[in-house]
């Protein structure tokens, strides 16, 4: 993306939305736009700048100015998937994994590092029961830049006030200037890596607990099974996948099912799954 | 497993219904603008310029969130919250300390004088839905996320 695409649709949006954005926002505009991109077949950033350029009020603009203009990542977003960490997910594990003391959460849109941060200081809280734990975090996204400014895990004021309760802030950060820093035994609970999860991702193990939300919205039906079936393929057997609040399972793949019990929540079909695809695998 | 505070940080509630805000600040910039987002929230909102004024309107009817300035000429912020939770039902309401003093010394003893949220300058409308929410007022359930 040049200068001029981002002058332009820092204008563009700024017009049709009220969105402000500074100059720093640069890699906001290219991890939120790049899924537009694909979902409408345009190749690159700048292409899509001149189908902008071009054409008006229609699908296109529309999923510009959303994309721009919703699903912002902050701590603890949404909360209820956070809660289900805590008082569901969290206790099940430790008790299943007591033998191997060792938990894998993969956080499948990272973004800029509030959603694996968070899962981090859920599990900083856990404090006792998981000493001596080898537990990993694994944060990927299709965005390098997002990435980079994830490692570095600096946030301005206006993020940390965003879901994150004041007691956690105070906790778990601390000030460098007009920013707060994430601790450093947060973030060396968490690995980022860029990851395009429409390219394989087996190099990246097993989970056992997952979180991807938000973003199998952007891909057609086809592509979001392809995801799906490979998601569950990098699933313990009795692991537990989240989806964001407008994302399901159901009419893309049978290797998955949707927890009776918690929204959002889906898990590995058994064994014998395709034969009977709504008995659920002793998840925790 | 997890601490109580932390616990209570992060918890859930739904216990605040009502909801009326008191803005305490002396700057009516400020006490116009949060009043605007307030209302927008839906919030029955009074102001008060001063202290001793918010500890009257306190006293006569104790709203469910007060939105509090630290820095203020006569009685200060921590003076108004030490007062108002010695008063009959003056550790009701939620309140969000709202000040400039951005460093984890001011943070510390807000939350230690009693404060339930802490709201730095400047300030958005988001920010405000995110720390109601976090306090118990359920804003995320009736926002787009």
């Amino acid at each position: 993306m040049t200068e001029a695409d981002f002058a332009f649709l820092r204008d563009y949006l700024r017009k049709r939305s009220g969105l402000s954005l500074g100059a720093e926002k640069r890699y906001l505009v290219e991890s939120r736009l790049t899924p537009v991109c694909r979902r409408f077949g345009i190749a690159t950033l700048t292409d899509l700048v001149g189908a902008l350029r071009l054409s008006r009020e229609g699908q296109l603009e529309r999923a510009v100015v959303e994309a721009m203009t919703t699903n912002e990542t902050f701590f603890f977003r949404d909360r209820a998937p956070f809660d289900l960490f805590r008082d569901v997910l969290l206790p099940k594990a430790i008790a299943a994994r007591a033998a191997q003391r060792r938990l894998r959460i993969w956080s499948a849109a990272a973004s800029t590092g509030q959603e694996p941060y968070s899962l981090a200081m859920m599990i900083h809280e856990a404090g006792a029961q998981l000493a001596g734990w080898q537990v990993e975090i694994v944060g990927t996204d299709l965005s390098t830049e997002v990435l980079e400014k994830a490692r570095l895990g600096l946030y301005s004021h206006f993020e940390v006030q965003r879901g994150l309760p004041v007691q956690l802030l105070v906790k778990h950060f601390t000030q460098v200037g007009e920013q707060w820093r994430i601790s450093p035994a947060l973030a060396g609970m968490v690995s980022f890596r860029p990851l395009n999860l429409l390219s394989p991702f087996e190099h990246l193990g097993q989970f056992d607990i997952i979180y991807c939300r938000n973003v199998l919205i952007y891909f057609d039906a086809p592509t979001k099974t392809d995801v799906l079936e490979r998601i569950a393929k990098a699933l313990a057997p009795d692991g537990a996948l989240l989806l964001g609040a407008a994302e399901t399972v159901i009419g893309l793949t049978e290797a998955l099912v949707p927890d009776p019990q918690n929204r959002g929540l889906y898990r590995q079909a058994t064994v014998a799954g395709r034969a009977a695809p709504h008995r659920l695998a002793a998840g925790f | 497993m997890m601490t109580s505070s932390a616990q209570n940080a992060i918890k859930s509630s739904t216990e605040n219904t009502a909801k009326t805000a008191l803005i305490v600040d002396d700057s009516a910039v400020i006490r116009k603008v949060a009043r605007r987002i307030l209302e927008t929230l839906d919030f029955t909102v009074r102001d008060a310029e001063d202290g001793a004024t918010a500890l009257a309107m306190c006293a006569e009817a104790m709203p469910t969130v007060i939105l509090l300035d630290w820095n203020m000429p006569n009685m200060d912020g921590y003076e108004v919250l030490r007062h108002l939770r010695q008063a009959p039902l003056g550790d009701r309401p939620k309140v969000l300390f709202c000040t400039t003093e951005n460093d984890v010394g001011a943070i510390a003893r807000a939350l230690h004088a009693g404060a339930d949220e802490y709201i730095m300058k400047p300030f958005d409308r988001e920010i405000m839905i995110a720390k109601l929410d976090q306090v118990g007022f359920a804003m995320r359930s009736s926002e787009a996320a």
